[in-house]
């Protein structure tokens, strides 16, 4: 795996080498942006926007309210038992049971896709630089290509402002 | 101001991970003894039989489930609060969070243990769990201790997650820094975490949905609590207003537990720079606030009592006003209202020794609280001749004081193990703003949206 980056401190700059990659025809997509804490107020940070994880969840407490109540009804119908005059599929009390596994069933949901959408856990890739941990925020591009085609790319992540360009060969 | 390698924040909170004072160790030793005490009794009481503990007809509830309530409440202190702040987008929540979801797990940790010891047999704990009919028993929806199975359960589970998920880019961090098995051991804690963009959308679309998950988990948690009371016919229990009550009450244990528990933190970790008095006078008054809902709930159940005069409630109610607990209940009144409203409408109170004053006042306060709960009401039920006491034995006493020290403990060790201040959280809020941006100018209003 090849790489080239730069190492920045400041978004300001982030921001302008992520325009000029753009500038220099790499697709949103190729742009590799890690830092040690996100950056909200920033454009460059939106360009993966998760909202459909929301629906995920929502699904996955779909999914533990059918559960809950199919557990509880169930194994009431299976095991009936009289208690204190209640009827057998007993609502109200079902209900906190039901409750309790259709919040369970999206926190789950949410955390599972946040692990596979975020492909975690995993080794750390070799397209990583420590030094991101001390505040430094990497712009990159995975595998550019020959030296020619990487010409543009390294004029780029200069032109953006001051900043260390490394390359992983 | 540089962000980069002269920012002395994470060198500060990972300050502790990387060097151990000779007060780590005395304390690890000294809390670890009082807690294998704790065992010792707990170990005692299972070869001996629930006989050496006070409970015994008509009070079979007595220390144990009072520490069970007490500390379901305390856990209401974490990802409740922490989940609110969140949501709510208080920028002054980023040191405080963590510490806050660690009390809650732990404390999770600790209550749901006091049923299992209450069983005294705790090897027949999974006859609570509702597995299908093995051994002629059955699982029972329409009871409450099933539903605190699943409650403390969803709660512990998402108190987990919501507590360990923001800590993956700080072992990653930690693992940048360290050297050796440290940097392993760090590195598997990290889970191959870089910080793309990708993952930093990801993992705050996930806060964001787990903090509004949590809220209402919370709430039914305690709610659940108070229905293990208010679902039976015993004076004094079977009220409605019981769920909102313990929720109140839970809260209002839990800021107490938190500030406190930052106080400790601050000294010992030299944290003044992070936990600020903003911090301190922010939670005073949210325990100010806490505290005058109690006393609301509290007289709205006592006066209901009083005016509705049913002989079988009168002896319960009596007995905590001018009885055998009266001594107890006053001091809860004094330690829950009193005291926090004499200290802590006063500023220099809220950010000083008056905070943790009323703190102190409000844990103690509140355990009295779960103890009049339980016991007036046990001893004094509909009728005459089935009246009692409890005493509480020294198993009781030494379980109940161990449970405080494996708190610390387990407190102590997490802070020796992970940045207790989000380190990551701390550097969102001191980043600068952009001046301009190339977004087009119809996303400005999504770029400003808050934060989770």
């Amino acid at each position: 795996m090849t790489a080239i980056y730069a190492l920045y401190d400041d978004p300001e700059v982030v921001q302008r080498a992520v325009d000029g990659l753009r500038t220099a025809g790499v697709p949103d997509g190729r742009i590799v942006v890690m830092s040690s804490e996100p950056f909200e107020d920033f454009e460059f940070s939106h360009r993966d926007k998760a909202d459909w994880l929301f629906t995920v969840a929502v699904a996955g407490g779909v999914v533990g309210l059918a559960a809950g109540y199919w557990l509880t009804r169930l194994t009431q119908l299976s095991w009936p038992l009289r208690t204190s005059g209640m009827p057998i599929v007993a609502p109200w009390p079902n209900l906190i049971v039901i409750f309790e596994m259709t919040m369970l069933g999206a926190i789950l949901a949410t955390v599972v896709t946040l692990f596979i959408s975020a492909r975690l856990p995993r080794r750390l890739p070799r397209f990583y630089d420590p030094e991101i941990s001390d505040g430094y925020i990497l712009v990159g591009v995975a595998n550019p290509g020959a030296d020619a085609d990487s010409r543009p790319l390294t004029q780029a992540l200069t032109d953006a402002g001051p900043g260390r360009i490394k390359r992983i060969e | 101001m540089s962000r980069t390698r002269n920012n002395p924040l994470a060198d500060d909170l990972l300050r502790p991970l990387f060097n151990t004072g000779v007060w780590f160790y005395l304390a690890v030793a000294a809390l670890g003894t009082v807690v294998l005490t704790g065992l010792t009794a707990w170990a005692y009481q299972m070869w001996h039989g629930m006989g050496v503990a006070g409970v015994n007809w008509p009070v079979f509830w007595g220390f144990h489930e009072t520490n069970f309530v007490f500390w379901i409440g305390i856990s209401h202190a974490g990802t409740l609060i922490s989940a609110i702040l969140r949501l709510v987008n208080a920028r002054w929540r980023r040191p405080v969070t963590r510490c806050a979801e660690v009390i809650t797990v732990f404390a999770l940790m600790i209550g749901a243990i006091f049923p299992i010891i209450h069983l005294g047999k705790p090897w027949l704990f999974y006859w609570v769990a509702p597995y299908p009919s093995q051994g002629s028993i059955w699982p029972n929806f329409r009871s409450p201790l099933v539903w605190d199975f699943f409650a403390i359960n969803t709660y512990l589970t998402g108190s987990l997650l919501f507590l360990m998920l923001p800590m993956i880019p700080d072992f990653a961090l930690v693992r940048d820094r360290a050297v050796g098995l440290r940097k392993r051991i760090y590195g598997l804690l990290a889970m191959g975490w870089q910080g793309t963009t990708q993952q930093w959308n990801r993992l705050e679309a996930a806060m964001q949905i787990m903090a509004i998950a949590i809220i209402p988990v919370a709430v039914s948690v305690h709610t659940i609590v108070s229905f293990d009371f208010s679902m039976a016919q015993v004076p004094m229990w079977h009220s409605t207003i019981f769920g909102p009550y313990f929720v109140a009450g839970a809260i209002f244990s839990g800021i107490a537990a938190l500030i406190l528990a930052m106080t400790v933190l601050r000294r010992m970790l030299r944290l003044h720079d992070y936990l600020q008095d903003i911090h301190f006078d922010n939670l005073a008054k949210l325990l100010l606030l806490m505290a005058l809902l109690w006393g609301y709930f509290v007289t709205a159940e006592r006066i209901t009592v009083w005016y509705g005069n049913e002989p079988h409630e009168m002896a319960a109610f009596w007995s905590t006003q001018r009885g055998l607990y009266s001594p107890l209940f006053w001091t809860m009144v004094c330690c829950n209202f009193v005291l926090p409203l004499a200290l802590l409408p006063f500023r220099r109170m809220r950010i000083g020794f008056g905070a943790v004053v009323a703190a102190s006042g409000v844990v103690v306060g509140m355990w009295l609280e779960r103890f009049l709960i339980i016991v007036p009401s046990l001893s004094n039920k509909q009728l005459p001749y089935t009246w009692g006491g409890y005493t509480p034995q020294p198993v009781e006493v030494i379980v109940m004081a161990s449970t405080f020290a494996a708190m610390a403990l387990l407190y102590t060790l997490f802070a020796k193990v992970v940045p207790i201040i989000s380190i990551w959280e701390m550097r969102v809020g001191n980043q600068p703003h952009p001046a301009a941006t190339a977004a087009p100018e119809h996303e400005l209003p999504e770029l400003s949206k808050a934060r989770p």
